[in-house]
């Protein structure tokens, strides 16, 4: 498929905001996944600057602590030429007497198209677009959803093995309080990949099996049939009684090490969609290894943005 | 339809209220008939022309349902304390536009009702109003903290019909076990909500597939039913009178069902809510759908209907619980729970558990009248001449939008906000008393 950048937008695109990709259909998701591609090659990977959202205006509105979500969001829109205003705001917004919603609506007021929001709230996003006229990109709320992320790993699964049909993919570890986790598990399904959650038995719900997701305890036990593993952060400020006793026990159960590589498929992918704990996700030489492709998701990841902020701000008269 | 109303001032609280379905569970009574009301007590039906006291005003009730004001337990109201969410004149004036003559309301008003003064200050406050009755619940413990007994002999004897600290559980074990001994001395009923905090703390709403999805902080079922669990044990041990005000699980109707077998002293109750209102409702993100105990999955749904239909569930309250639009107006997680229902209960249950069969009127009344007065000891629940005329008058076949802003409560927070519902409230009566009339 080839793309007229400074022409009309693709018809199949009919969401105002990204909040998710649990309402996507697949279709809508490999759209965003080719145009990811193109818009690659036509910024040559970042060393050339396109004007497609010139005159458009992207805030960054981060209620909780980021640095890559928010410098790759950023990075995307300065490509496709849209300033940016960053805002940032530690703890909640009530304790500072300012409701979030009114805080959005400042923000907005100051003349912006485009929402990106991280909260440690699931719905955040959701309560935003009910009440914003600008586009709304869910940048991760709570454990929900985190769908640029989740998009950015059907890419580079993808990249390396031409399609995701038949694959199997285990998200390995902290499932519950894991926004990349559902993310992943709506966008694989639909795509046809073989998703598999696994980790910890406080962590990972039997219910998943009821959406037609795999659920296993053991990582020895599904190793020799992955494709893909993405080893997901264990959140240690999410917890509040430990659902493990110690990381040393984690990561002797679920730790992807040098050993447990030489009982995976020769050509397994390891993913991770950082910041990772090494050590306890895995080990420095697994993360360093020829099989890591953590640094292609992270590049990957502004291809995506870039795509998503076209999708929804590329449109004439917005605004 | 159109309802005939004839009414001029009455006098002496004198009514006659003729041709509506008479329907009072405590007598078995359900056919069409006229209310004589005299001095603001019921004076019995079909009294003859020749009896009827000079000047009384009559009524054309034509094709309405009447029968005893409703009476709700733990129903909260914001004063003294938190004004901003409801005052005791808004709130009982939103009871009477639902339907309820009698509120047994919460403890959990700042500061806490857990002394004479603050029993004489709502009471007063709720007399001058003059709207629907107020009776107030005390606290179990002092400053509704959970940690030590309040002064329960005072508090009964400055007024209050029973002891509980709803909607906050009584979740130390000790507590609830002395609790129930100490209330027992004085005939008072202790009202608790269920719910082992330690397996519910942070929670947001129901735990299964939606709670899943959406990654919202479980507040799994098994919470309430060990509470549950551990209170009916405990009434068992103590012979202490329990009302479990809220349950909404379908472990919880098991358990209430086994403990009838074993005539138990307690009643079981459920916020109408519960009745219908599913957990994927919360897909929208609505704080406004933040309740407690949270909005269950179907098979909890299923299970409390069947519990209403076979009796297991006695009561039925509103859940009333309101809260300011900058307080729902926040994020999930720091939002309160809580939605204003005093005037859609009766819309709820007409639409959800009497149209599809799951009660007849005559239980429908029992569960929000009699039941309630029963177990409180109060004089109401039941149209039998001499009894204080607490009155509803229902509509049943009026349907309506739910528009939170035209209600009487002071909040708006319900997620029922553009749905429609069957049965209206007409008019309600307190002490003979018309003091609402829709349109009024």
């Amino acid at each position: 498929m080839t793309f007229a950048f400074s022409s009309s937008l693709p018809e199949q695109w009919k969401h105002r905001h990204l909040l998710g990709l649990e309402n996507l259909s697949a279709d809508e998701i490999t759209l965003i996944l080719d145009l990811a591609e193109h818009l690659h090659t036509a910024t040559e990977g970042g060393r050339v600057k396109l004007d497609l959202l010139k005159g458009r205006t992207v805030a960054n509105l981060f209620f909780e602590n980021s640095t890559r979500t928010r410098n790759s969001f950023s990075l995307a829109a300065k490509r496709l030429g849209a300033d940016t205003v960053e805002f940032s705001s530690s703890g909640s917004s009530v304790s500072k007497g300012e409701t979030f919603i009114d805080t959005a609506k400042t923000i907005e007021a100051m003349g912006v198209d485009a929402v990106v929001v991280r909260h440690a709230t699931p719905g955040t996003p959701h309560l935003l677009a009910r009440h914003l006229e600008a586009a709304v990109i869910n940048a991760g709320d709570g454990p929900h959803e985190h769908p640029t992320q989740g998009l950015l790993d059907l890419c580079t699964i993808r990249q390396k093995r031409g399609s995701l049909e038949g694959l199997t993919v285990a998200l390995v570890g902290d499932i519950a309080h894991s926004r990349t986790a559902r993310s992943n598990i709506w966008g694989l399904l639909k795509l046809g990949a073989k998703p598999i959650v696994c980790g910890p038995a406080t962590l990972v719900s039997k219910t998943w099996e009821k959406f037609g997701v795999e659920v296993a305890y053991s990582l020895d036990e599904i190793l020799p049939r992955c494709d893909v593993l993405n080893l997901l952060r264990i959140q240690f400020e999410r917890q509040a009684i430990r659902p493990f006793p110690s990381v040393h026990e984690y990561a002797l159960l679920y730790a992807m090490t040098n050993e447990r590589m030489k009982r995976s498929k020769p050509d397994i992918l390891i993913m991770a969609p950082g910041p990772i704990n090494r050590g306890v996700e895995l080990t420095p030489e697994v993360a360093d290894g020829p099989h890591s492709v953590i640094l292609k998701q992270v590049t990957n990841g502004i291809s995506i943005r870039m795509a998503v902020l076209w999708l929804l701000l590329g449109k004439k008269g917005v605004r | 339809m159109v309802v005939a109303w004839k009414e001029g001032r009455s006098m002496n609280n004198s009514w006659l209220i003729e041709n509506a379905r008479w329907i009072d569970p405590s007598v078995g009574l359900d056919r069409v008939g006229r209310l004589l009301i005299q001095d603001g007590r019921f004076a019995g039906l079909d009294c003859r022309d020749g009896d009827l006291p000079k000047g009384i005003q009559h009524i054309d009730a034509r094709g309405l349902i009447g029968g005893p004001g409703f009476v709700d337990l733990g129903t909260i109201f914001g004063e003294p304390g938190r004004e901003e969410d409801e005052t005791l004149t808004t709130g009982l004036h939103s009871a009477l536009a639902g339907g309820f003559t009698s509120i047994a309301m919460s403890s959990s008003t700042e500061p806490p009702i857990d002394s004479a003064a603050s029993v004489q200050f709502v009471l007063q406050k709720a007399a001058r109003a003059s709207l629907a009755k107020l009776y107030p619940l005390g606290c179990v413990s002092k400053e509704r903290k959970g940690e030590e007994l309040a002064e329960i002999g005072s508090l009964v004897e400055s007024g209050v019909v029973a002891l509980s600290d709803a909607p906050r559980s009584i979740d130390n074990t000790a507590l609830m076990r002395r609790a129930l001994e100490y209330c027992s001395m004085f005939d008072r009923p202790l009202l608790a909500h269920p719910e082992v905090m330690s397996l519910s703390r942070g929670g947001v709403m129901h735990e299964d597939m939606t709670q899943l999805v959406l990654g919202l902080p479980p507040m799994p079922a098994e919470a309430e039913d060990l509470a549950t669990a551990r209170d009916l044990r405990l009434v068992e041990a103590t012979g202490g009178r329990l009302h479990l005000l809220s349950i909404s699980t379908s472990g919880s109707v098991d358990l209430c069902r086994g403990a009838r077998g074993r005539h138990l002293p307690f009643t079981a109750g459920i916020y109408i809510a519960n009745a219908h209102m599913l957990d994927e409702q919360l897909k929208s993100f609505d704080a406004n759908c933040k309740i407690n105990p949270p909005m269950r999955s179907a098979s909890h749904i299923a299970a409390c209907l069947a519990g209403l239909a076979d009796g297991t569930i006695d009561i039925i309250s509103s859940g009333h619980r309101p809260c300011s639009l900058e307080k729902k107006m926040q994020e999930l997680d720091a939002a309160p729970f809580g939605m204003v229902s005093l005037e859609t209960t009766l819309g709820q249950v007409v639409t959800h558990l009497i149209r599809p069969g799951v009660l007849d009127w005559s239980a429908a009344f029992a569960k929000l009248s009699l039941n309630p007065a029963k177990l409180l000891g109060i004089d109401a629940g039941s149209l039998a001449p001499g009894k204080p005329a607490d009155l509803v008058l229902i509509d049943p076949d009026q349907s309506w939008t739910v528009d939170a802003p035209a209600m009487k409560t002071k909040a708006y927070n319900t997620p029922l906000q553009g749905t429609e519902l069957h049965g209206m409230v007409i008019a309600s009566f307190v002490d003979g008393e018309r003091r609402y009339k829709k349109g009024d």
